[in-house]
């Protein structure tokens, strides 16, 4: 395997002044183990508020996984050590109330998961059981949301069909929808173009690039033209490491180390 | 043989396989039905049978079988689905729960009879329930909760654990997900279930003969409180079912026309038995439409 011969201690990790540059979520020294298998290692990264940040890299290099961690989806399958910094608080600690930070740090998967419930209902379902009982308020979030994600002009006449009829895009912007109808700070997106269409995949990112004006997203995407389209950072992962992550343009043109060099211009292998 | 070849004998023995299986159970109903259809009437289906003389009903029969489904499904339907939902849903994957499922699917194909013997040992004698509705609705919880835990499990499985992560990534708990999302998605399922269930507790004689007995006490329509002794609610009563009472008619029924009751009753509990599927179907259906929007799409 040639993908074995990089030395993974070679990396570059960019960091921020924190005086010029607003953090809206730093990791340090994760660790992420499946059993006894570490899958994930040191992960000391810094994420720019109101950015996009690309995580890229082979299949199996630990990018999901890492992303996961952030909001505690691996609770139950993995064992994460380190600190994950959020607002002063280390949202890794096991006394931390997952439910309240998964407000704060939203989620957008790999498929479109919409729950079969009508469109409305998808946005409002949370809502509610965090005891919004307004109709008035929920109907403005409901416009507000689907607006952020792009998808209001196509579903605003439907909003008590199914969510399931909608396309796969459309069912994705509403998962969207749904994440940001919780008001997050940070929203992370697991490969979230990755069952689209090439049409449908552009209306996502162009709702990515409004939605940063709001959100910090934090994005894990196996097309790099996509990397290099929406996001501000990107970081690149491999067998487990942070090799590389500085700014997009750095990374695409002037890599400083071989093997992000070698991933982005296809010759990894 | 070529690919196309082979394809169409493949083809061609499903059909037959197929053709034989649907023409057995036409046989089966058609027989039962244009046999048993003369013999029913308003009168039949009203009345009380008759012991020695001709011209017995199934009324009561018929009440029992209703009443001890209804029942069976109240006690085993709350504990099947807390057992299926802990099964699916939190259970670890472990050597204890392995044990747990394979004791489930175990008890699951207890013969009736056993059951029914193990009813009347505990319930009936022990307990001192007696020959009751009560007992026979208990032993028939026993016979029917491996089946509709197993099956709730199952239709709680089938909803795609993305659909979890979903509730989770938006801050519910993983109760409020079950309960809200997960359970709905999973209701034609669990109908399914307990149609399956409906159909075995209707036809069920052997578990019932030691257990809500053998006998069709009287009882009186216009009295509606169940400690009335007389009341139709009256858990303390034996109940024939119709299943025991075609059982028992046809192995010692001294009455003239025992065989045109046996037929009618037999056409009566096939007919109850798609009546109580074809409806349960459609508010199941109706239910998972209004919890999930599915309507619409």
């Amino acid at each position: 395997m040639d993908a074995l011969k990089y030395d993974l201690k070679d990396t570059y990790i960019v960091r921020f002044n924190q005086k010029e540059t607003e953090i809206a979520m730093t990791t340090n020294n994760l660790q992420v183990f499946y059993g006894n298998k570490q899958a994930f290692f040191d992960g000391n990264m810094q994420f720019p508020k109101n950015r996009i940040t690309a995580l890229i890299g082979a299949s199996g290099s630990g990018k999901s996984t890492f992303l996961r961690s952030l909001n505690r989806m691996n609770d139950d399958v993995a064992r994460v050590e380190g600190q994950i910094m959020y607002r002063g608080i280390d949202i890794n600690s096991r006394n931390i109330n997952v439910y309240e930070m998964r407000k704060h740090v939203g989620m957008v998967f790999q498929r479109p998961n919409p729950f079969s419930k009508s469109i409305r209902d998808n946005i409002t379902f949370a809502l509610k059981e965090k005891g919004l009982k307004d109709k008035v308020e929920q109907d403005r979030i409901v416009e507000e949301s689907l607006k952020g994600a792009a998808l209001w002009d196509e579903v605003k006449d439907d909003l008590d069909k199914s969510a399931l009829a909608l396309s796969g895009g459309q069912q994705q912007r509403l998962c969207i929808a749904r994440a940001i109808a919780m008001k997050p700070d940070i929203l992370l997106m697991d490969e979230p173009c990755s069952a689209l269409d090439p049409i449908s995949t552009l209306k996502v990112e162009e709702t990515m690039l409004k939605l940063k004006e709001r959100y910090t997203i934090i994005i894990v995407t196996h097309n790099m033209q996509q990397a290099s389209r929406v996001s501000d950072y990107t970081a690149f992962f491999h067998m487990g490491h942070v090799i590389e992550y500085d700014k997009t343009k750095h990374i695409f043109t002037n890599p400083a180390i071989k093997a992000t060099e070698d991933y982005v211009s296809g010759n990894f292998g | 043989m070529n690919p196309k070849k082979t394809n169409t004998l493949a083809l061609l023995m499903i059909r037959i396989i197929a053709v034989i299986v649907v023409v057995i159970l036409a046989f089966l109903i058609g027989r039962i039905l244009i046999q048993g259809l003369p013999h029913i009437s308003w009168k039949f289906l009203t009345t009380s049978s008759k012991a020695f003389t001709s011209g017995g009903g199934i009324g009561i029969q018929l009440f029992n079988s209703f009443y001890l489904l209804i029942l069976t499904l109240i006690i085993s339907f709350p504990i099947s689905l807390g057992a299926g939902i802990f099964l699916a849903e939190y259970a670890p994957k472990n050597a204890l729960t392995n044990v747990i499922r394979m004791a489930i699917e175990i008890l699951s194909s207890l013969p009736s009879v056993v059951v029914g013997l193990f009813g009347f040992l505990l319930f009936v004698v022990q307990f001192k329930l007696g020959f009751s509705i009560l007992s026979g609705a208990i032993a028939l919880t026993f016979f029917n909760l491996p089946l509709l835990t197993r099956n709730i499990e199952d239709s709680l499985n089938s909803v795609p654990k993305l659909q979890r992560e979903a509730g989770l990534a938006l801050g519910l708990s993983k109760w409020h997900t079950v309960i809200k999302v997960i359970l709905p998605e999973a209701i034609p399922g669990i109908v399914t279930g307990i149609v399956l269930c409906a159909g075995r507790i209707f036809g069920e004689a052997a578990a019932l003969i030691y257990t809500a007995g053998q006998s069709a006490t009287s009882v009186d329509f216009t009295k509606w409180n169940p400690f009335d002794a007389s009341s139709p609610l009256n858990l303390f009563r034996p109940a024939e079912t119709l299943a025991v009472h075609i059982w028992k008619i046809n192995s010692e029924g001294i009455m003239p026309d025992a065989e045109q009751i046996s037929a009618g009753s037999s056409a009566v509990l096939i007919i109850a038995v798609l009546i109580f599927n074809l409806s349960a179907r459609f508010l199941g259906q109706k239910l998972y439409q209004h919890l999930t929007a599915a309507k619409q799409g």
